[in-house]
């Protein structure tokens, strides 16, 4: 078992013919994703690594419908993409892009909303059911099968983690990575809810950063609604407020989103919260 | 991207929001000739900092005189730490009652979200949570007279029944300028009540800046420091933080998680710096360069190759090396995507790279108290 996507799930690339359109389809077929197509306006009729390209979500979608998406497209035409596959009946997005701008992430969530679709990202990595099927652009080597869930705000510290992980021949059953924007489209909520109702899932890794509310509303629901147990890293404790750091949603602001709150709140919900990430799989392995 | 309370305001008169009469001027010359102008006037510093009053960078003058001693005085402070170059002189209001009202983003509820309280002019932080109202705006409805309507029944008692008329006008104006200029946040603090009615006595805009390429027309302010400018036109994402162990790494989190380690175990980082996105040789020696420019004490370099790959990072770091040398020492960690051919090219300029986080974490700490 695994959540949102599975050996079943069918895959299209969107931006197939750029760098790295193609090259992560490469390594998502190695994988062992099913990808049924690519989506390049002007370039249909190509195949890359395999894979027929076509001009439109629509014609995609007419020679084999899929049931989710990967954009690559660059972030000023991503609106464009997203909107061309929730019209088309894509029910599942992952945005790879960094840099789509904020009224952008708005817009393209409310539609998915309407639509009843997911929307994954943007600035995520994406996601992975382990031994099933990667959409995204994590290295394939660490997401091997096992008993626990993992959802991150970032992408390489999610790998360290998982990494880690695999390590100690410990697995994941899934891995989302929900972006490091303001606005992204999947909350640790909605994932943690979905890890909680997977039978497969028996422990739950959730890495956090500073910014936002995220972690203070995860840790509300995890006190509320969770019975699975949870393990945590959050980073940013030397984060300096005001400051950017990186990530568009990684900033203290207005005395907001500070590593201590989100401590606090993990803590009080009954999460074990690791001080460094090398700590997650001796936590985890306590609990399993 | 902030902008400056005039700018902000400009915007604002734009999408007829009232704001003071007012001139931008840079010499007390200048702020008496606007005092002549207005009679009696507000002189305001233009710096991208909050609690400019606090900082003496606000001064009354009811004279031209007056007006010109002010300006003086606020040209030679720093408010808040920032040199003041610009003044804004404007009318001074007479205000009946100072709101709140501003339009900014909830992540949580993905929407654009309006807070509106009757207790303007002071901190926002320090307004009650109950004594602030919040209403999400769904995107497909865009606001409506009806939210307005009862934004201003939950403001509360004959105030907020008096306010229903002008905030009718007011609010889709703002929104609408939320919304054509991609702004991040449109702050009215204080939204002053005067006998003409609802006045924008001050503006706080921040435009988005991955929107900033839709919007060729607005200036480009800068409020970064030079190096961190530097790394803007590199594509790195760079922060100074002021300690003595510089730092890159490959993601945002990971390098966050690296400053934290690294000041677990006793150091102080100089520097946030994430280069990650699969950066070619090219931007990678660049962002070296840019680390070695601040004189560090040690260099701390921590990759976990997914997109971006271990062999790139070695070439890039060896060319450096080979170019210009690197007389700081540096502890260097790599592993993940093209790992042995990346270990090989640091071996031949003497450099063993570490296997884990926290090893290449301890020894940087350890190579800066020398």
């Amino acid at each position: 078992m695994s959540i949102y996507v599975n050996s079943e799930t069918r895959v299209l690339v969107q931006g197939i013919t750029g760098n790295q359109g193609s090259f992560h389809t490469g390594q998502m077929l190695a994988y062992g994703t099913r990808i049924v197509g690519g989506v390049s306006p002007g370039k249909g009729g190509r195949t890359v690594e395999g894979v027929p390209v076509y001009d439109t979500v629509f014609a995609a979608m007419e020679a084999e419908p899929a049931d989710a998406t990967i954009l690559f497209t660059p972030a000023p035409f991503a609106k464009d993409a997203a909107f061309e596959a929730l019209e088309a009946g894509v029910k599942l997005l992952v945005l790879i892009p960094e840099h789509i701008s904020l009224h952008d992430a708005l817009e393209i969530t409310a539609h998915a909303r309407r639509k009843g679709a997911v929307v994954v990202g943007p600035n995520t990595f994406g996601l992975v059911s382990s031994g099933q099927c990667k959409i995204g652009i994590m290295p394939n080597r660490y997401f091997i099968p096992g008993p626990v869930g993992v959802v991150s705000r970032s992408g390489t510290l999610c790998y360290e983690i998982v990494g880690t992980l695999a390590e100690q021949g410990i697995g994941t059953t899934t891995v989302v990575g929900l972006g490091g924007d303001r606005v992204v489209g999947l909350s640790f909520i909605d994932v943690l809810s979905q890890f909680e109702e997977d039978r497969d899932t028996r422990a739950v890794v959730l890495v956090g950063e500073i910014g936002g509310s995220a972690e203070e509303e995860a840790a509300r629901y995890i006190a509320s609604s969770m019975s699975k147990p949870v393990v945590a890293f959050v980073a940013g404790k030397s984060a300096p407020p005001g400051k950017r750091m990186g990530h568009a949603g990684a900033i203290i602001e207005r005395g907001r989103g500070t590593f201590s709150s989100k401590i606090e709140a993990l803590t009080a919900a009954g999460v074990r919260v690791a001080e460094l990430p090398f700590q997650v799989p001796k936590l985890v392995k306590e609990i399993l | 991207m902030k902008l400056y309370e005039y700018m902000g305001k400009e915007l604002l008169h734009r999408y007829d929001v009232p704001i003071p009469r007012g001139k931008v001027v840079d010499t007390a010359e200048g702020a008496a000739g606007a005092a002549a102008e207005l009679g009696e006037v507000v002189v305001k510093s233009q710096v991208l900092t909050g609690k400019r009053g606090k900082g003496g960078g606000i001064g009354f003058a009811a004279t031209p005189e007056e007006a010109r001693r002010e300006a003086e005085r606020i040209l030679k402070v720093k408010v808040q730490g920032m040199a003041v170059d610009k003044l804004l002189v404007e009318e001074k209001l007479q205000i009946e009652q100072e709101l709140y009202l501003a339009i900014t983003v909830d992540g949580v509820s993905r929407c654009p979200v309006i807070l509106a309280s009757l207790d303007g002019g002071m901190d926002v932080e320090e307004v009650p949570e109950e004594r602030m109202i919040r209403w999400p705006v769904e995107l497909s409805l865009g606001l409506q007279p009806y939210m307005v309507r009862e934004i201003c029944r939950r403001l509360g008692g004959e105030a907020g029944s008096r306010l229903t008329k002008p905030f009718l006008q007011l609010l889709p104006n703002l929104y609408r300028l939320f919304r054509e200029q991609d702004a991040e946040l449109v702050e009215i603090n204080p939204l002053a009540l005067t006998p003409q009615g609802l006045v924008a006595a001050d503006a706080k805009v921040t435009i988005d800046d991955d929107a900033l390429y839709r919007h060729p027309e607005m200036p480009r302010i800068r409020e970064k420091t030079d190096l961190e400018l530097k790394a803007e036109e590199l594509d790195l994402a760079y922060v100074e933080l002021g300690g003595d162990i510089a730092v890159m790494a490959n993601g945002a989190g990971i390098t966050m998680a690296t400053l934290d380690m690294v000041q677990y175990y006793g150091g102080t980082p100089a520097n946030f710096l994430d280069f990650g996105g699969g950066a070619g040789v090219e931007r990678t020696a660049q962002a070296l360069e840019l680390l070695l420019g601040t004189n560090p004490k040690a260099i701390l370099i921590n990759i976990f190759g997914g997109i971006t790959r271990c062999d790139v990072v070695a070439e890039a770091f060896a060319r450096v090396k080979e170019s210009r040398g690197i007389d700081v020492p540096v502890s260097f960690r790599l592993v993940g995507t093209n790992e042995q051919e990346g270990r090989e090219i640091l071996k031949k300029v003497g450099i063993e790279a570490f296997q884990t986080m926290e090893e290449a974490v301890r020894h940087a700490v350890e190579l800066s108290r020398g």
